[in-house]
């Protein structure tokens, strides 16, 4: 096979605004059908759109973000179609003056040869949300319910140039995308309840000889994941390039097919065209002045953009010494969890412990506990605390497990949980006590160490333990060590 | 009882002295619309008990010595595509039959807390699109000086209204001239003001970039205290402008010695104009002369672009803003499947190979529009069509740019413009209704101001010499309305020309306030 995909995508992103784009409306999730709903959105006749500010300086703040150019004007227009969830019969949205222009992301090649990707932004622009049609079939006669409710949410449409190569490529953008609109506050991203949406459009440029030929180009929808999205990519390359193996066909002479994934078949199927979707009779808004956007305005948005993903990957690195992968992983935890790990950094002083910490115990208590970095099951004062412990040699790294585990599941503060799990210190006569009872159990292990083998000591470590629970390992091992060293015989 | 019911300020000074209620005022006007309804029928709703409960609130704050608005039980008509929530908004479509807005306009809102009195919602042509109120799609208006005549339109019902004497306020809305002609036809005044004075926001859209809504009366200064009234910066119209609002009732005293008079040349000189309108104009422009006005001849070259800008610029936005009347949200639907599912077995109830939803679409709409609204929509989506937008639409913006260019000229050399506001007065019921670019070319003379975007106030002048009045056009620059009230208040201290009443009200005895013709 010799051909390469092409692919471009359409993302839809909710704006994190407390209400719509061209009225007061609330823009909360899972509202009782049509109750956030007034003339404006209902598109009642005579009513009116009035701009909302915020979604502007969202919308240019991510704009920046993409290393878009943000022109000095940019106006609405109306896209004109008919359909039951469009109350207005057509969208306010942005045709030849969008909001932001010609940028780039850059992000890690997911093909691990370890480069990094720029993909091209064409284009990001504000538009209304429609409302949402409910099919019902109990009745048995099919029927449709209209929730208009998310109908005049902002949305920044992002749109890229055909510059992704690989369906993996496609999800590492995506998986890239999110992360810079959470830490910029943007959007919350949740793919769950629609608040951001992913068309791909995809082709292949096929070698036949001397010859490239382009396959006709496919826009797939109904991708509810970034993994859906590269599974019905990959599912789309092979379909494509059989179809045209079998029946020929190019992107000149065929039209653009829209088909949906169906996530359960794991296969995409044709849709069935918008009505008249052809011309949308797009017309500038003259309900809605042009907006003017000053220089400064500008500016100030930009340097009030924060830390992005990729400046945080580096410091974690530089500043706290952290490797590459854990700052990779970290980072792509969203902003929540740099906050919490640069707190838990600055309590315990110990930055590769905090990592190590976040990554595990804390992800997976997160997970268990179904929490999240906004809302973790322990406080980043109380880990910071308990890991100073642990760096201090007070507590050792697994008595400290246990201690966040009963912290999270009992709470109180942590010298109750010490003093509740029996946690004390023991003394260096316990801890030399323990090594001469241990010691004397195992004569082989002694001469394994004699023999040059230092690591064998280990073995008794578990024993030590189940003697006694709060003696230390790391003092247990040496001690015997010395022990050892210094000729020790049983009685 | 013999009320003053075609004056503001005599309303207003009767209340006061104590001589009337607005609540006897009320109660007559009602009477006066009940007697006018069969001949003239210039109103779509009468608000029996919600005029009556507004007057009996407006004369128990005035008896409690609480302050009153300064339209305090003045009878107020609405053209009825002005949404109102305790009255239907039809915009005399079958489409919103029964519709009641959940919201009231904001120039309802500022109506009502200047004390104001709404007695009822008047007739039009559907959706504002016409020339003489004979495309409503409920009933006839006639002109109050011969019922055998239109009013004009679109706002025909709201100047019938005041000429028939029922109110002495009606509130219109203006897209190419439909405040200014059917005042012109009406012998009345009528303004619309600068685009962007007055809130659009429960104004039912036609041409969003054009429409604005306008005080009709007999007296100048009648309008002037409406303005005052509901004019303003509103923030839920984005395209309402933050200006201060002026006391235009001062305006109406201002002396015009020294200003300069432009006179049309273009409209003047026009071969379609009717003679007794010309002798109209030029009478009206020797009254200026006489309060120390200068006359001057003015230019507005692209003046023979008005009309075909318009009617690209206008049908376009009226096919968008008419989208919604889809049966789905909005409006009657029609649904084969559910109105005749006999006939419509199949798959989803469809007859056609369109589908039931683009059934219902179209059944919808076929039903719900009359023919000239659909003609207009048909116009608007062909002109935005792919491979048309650049020749119509776009070439329009661009003349229009050329149009309000010229204005802006002529008010280099004339302080306000002077002609006439309609080719000839008021045309016979069904003269013009078949042929819908004669009935276009009533336009003539005022669609230049909406697409400019300027003020303007048609006012009486002479009358023709067959007894039907005619009306003379002022306009001036953007915000000036100042200069069109001291002109036009100027014309009305000198002359008796708006004093003149209909004379078939005057014989059947409905008390038309009739002071020296």
């Amino acid at each position: 096979m010799d051909f390469t995909t092409v692919v471009g995508l359409e993302v839809h992103v909710q704006l994190r605004t407390e209400t719509k784009l061209f009225c007061r409306c609330r823009t909360v999730f899972g509202a009782p059908p049509n109750t956030l709903t007034c003339p404006t959105c209902l598109g009642l006749p005579g009513a009116l759109p009035v701009i909302n500010q915020r979604a502007i300086e969202l919308g240019m703040r991510a704009g920046l973000a993409l290393n878009c150019v943000i022109p000095p004007l940019t106006k609405w227009d109306r896209k004109q179609y008919f359909y039951p969830d469009l109350p207005k019969g057509y969208q306010i949205s942005q045709f030849d003056q969008p909001l932001a222009a010609d940028g780039w992301l850059e992000f890690t090649d997911p093909s691990g040869e370890g480069g990094s990707l720029r993909i091209g932004i064409v284009r990001a622009h504000l538009e209304e949300d429609a409302g949402k049609s409910m099919h019902d079939e109990r009745s048995g006669q099919a029927d449709t319910r209209i929730d208009l409710n998310r109908a005049g949410t902002p949305l920044l449409e992002i749109v890229t140039r055909p510059d992704l190569r690989s369906p993996a490529a496609a999800k590492a953008f995506l998986t890239e995308l999110k992360l810079l609109l959470q830490y910029l506050d943007v959007s919350d991203c949740n793919m769950q309840e629609g608040s951001l949406r992913v068309d791909a459009n995809v082709n292949l440029h096929v070698s036949a000889g001397d010859r490239l030929i382009e396959t006709p180009i496919v826009e797939i929808k109904n991708m509810n994941s970034f993994r859906a999205v590269e599974r019905a990519l990959e599912y789309e390359v092979g379909r494509q390039y059989e179809h045209w193996r079998q029946f020929g066909g190019t992107r000149q002479d065929t039209a653009k097919q829209t088909r949906g994934w169906d996530d359960q078949a794991e296969r995409t199927y044709p849709q069935r065209e918008k009505e008249e979707s052809s011309d949308y009779r797009y017309f500038p808004d003259p309900d809605l002045p042009a907006v003017r956007i000053e220089e400064a305005a500008i500016e100030a948005a930009r340097s009030a953009l924060g830390e992005l993903p990729a400046a945080v990957r580096r410091r974690l690195e530089t500043q706290y010494g952290l490797k590459p992968y854990d700052a990779d992983v970290l980072v792509n935890q969203g902003p929540a969890a740099i906050g919490y790990l640069e707190s838990v950094i600055e309590l315990s002083g110990d930055p590769r412990r905090a990592s190590a910490w976040l990554q595990q115990d804390v992800a997976r208590a997160i997970r268990e506990h179904q929490r999240s970095w906004q809302d973790p099951p322990l406080s980043s004062q109380t880990l910071g605390e308990l890991l100073r412990r642990v760096s201090d040699g007070a507590l050792d790294n697994n008595r400290a497990r246990d201690v966040y585990q009963f912290l999270i599941e009992q709470g109180g503060g942590i010298a109750h949980a010490i003093s509740s799990l029996g946690i004390t210190t023991v003394d260096e006569n316990a801890v030399e006590q323990l090594c001469h009872q241990v010691l004397a159990q195992n004569p082989q292990v002694i001469e394994d160490v004699r023999g040059g083998n230092q690591k064998a000591i280990s073995a008794l470590v578990g024993q030590a333990k189940r003697l006694n629970p709060n003696v230390n390992p790391g003092r247990f091992r040496q001690l015997c060590l010395d022990l050892i060293a210094a000729g020790w015989q049983p009685d | 009882m013999d009320l003053p019911l075609d004056s503001i300020s005599q309303l207003c000074a009767a209340q006061q002295r104590g001589e009337v209620t607005a609540r006897q005022i009320v109660d007559e006007v009602l009477v006066r619309i009940e007697k006018s309804q069969p001949s003239i029928g210039a109103y779509l709703h009468v608000a029996h008990d919600v005029a009556r409960h507004q007057a009996d609130a407006v004369d128990q704050k005035r008896r409690a010595g609480k302050p009153l608005g300064p339209l305090a039980g003045i009878p107020v008509a609405l053209k009825d595509v002005l949404c109102t929530q305790d009255m239907p908004t039809t915009c005399a479509s079958r489409m919103l039959e029964g519709y009641i807005a959940p919201y009231d306009a904001t120039i309802v809102k500022r109506l009502r807390a200047a004390d104001a009195v709404i007695v009822g919602k008047v007739n039009m042509d559907e959706f504002a699109m016409g020339g003489s109120t004979e495309n409503s799609a409920y009933q006839k208006t006639a002109n109050p000086w011969d019922i055998s005549r239109t009013p004009g339109g679109s706002s025909g019902g709201s100047a019938a209204a005041v000429a028939c004497g029922t109110v002495p306020l009606a509130l219109g809305s203006d897209t190419g001239g439909s405040i200014r002609q059917p005042a012109a036809f009406c012998g009345i005044s009528g303004l619309k003001p600068t685009y962007g004075r007055v809130s659009r926001y429960g104004l039912v859209a036609f041409a969003s970039s054009l429409d604005q809504i306008g005080p009709l009366g007999y007296e100048v200064n009648d309008l002037a205290v409406a303005l005052n009234a509901i004019a303003g910066h509103d923030s839920r119209d984005a395209t309402s402008l933050d200006r201060p609002v002026e006391d235009w009732t001062a305006a109406c005293s201002t002396s015009i010695a020294g200003w300069r008079i432009g006179l049309i040349r273009e409209q003047l000189d026009s071969d379609g104009l009717d003679p007794d309108v010309r002798a109209s104009v030029i009478a009206a422009a020797r009254e200026l002369e006489a309060a120390g006005g200068r006359l001057v001849d003015v230019h507005l070259p692209n003046a023979r672009h008005w009309v075909p800008t318009y009617y690209v610029v206008a049908p376009c936005e009226a096919s968008s803003n008419l989208a919604r009347y889809d049966g789905a949200h909005l409006g009657r639907r029609v649904d084969r499947a559910v109105d005749d599912p006999g006939r419509c077995a199949g798959e989803g109830g469809s007859r056609s190979s369109r589908g039931r939803l683009t059934d219902m679409y179209c059944d919808s709409r076929r039903a719900g529009f009359g023919v000239e609204v659909r003609r207009r929509i048909l116009l608007g989506t062909y002109a935005l069509s792919a491979g048309y937008y650049d020749a119509y639409y776009l070439k329009s913006l661009q003349v229009r740019r050329l149009i309000a260019d010229d204005f802006a000229a002529a008010f280099t050399q004339a302080d306000i413009l002077l002609g006439p506001t309609t080719p000839s007065p008021a045309f016979r019921l069904g003269e013009k209704i078949d042929d819908p670019l004669a009935m276009y070319l009533a336009d003539l003379f005022t669609v230049g101001a909406n697409l400019a975007g300027i003020p303007a106030l048609s006012i009486p002048g002479p009358a023709a010499g067959n007894g039907l009045p005619i009306g003379v056009q002022l306009q001036a620059r953007p915000l000036a309305e100042d200069k069109l009230f001291a002109v036009g208040a100027t014309l009305q201290r000198q002359t008796d020309w708006h004093r003149r009443r209909p004379p078939a009200l005057a014989s059947a005895g409905t008390a038309p306030h009739v002071r020296g013709v």
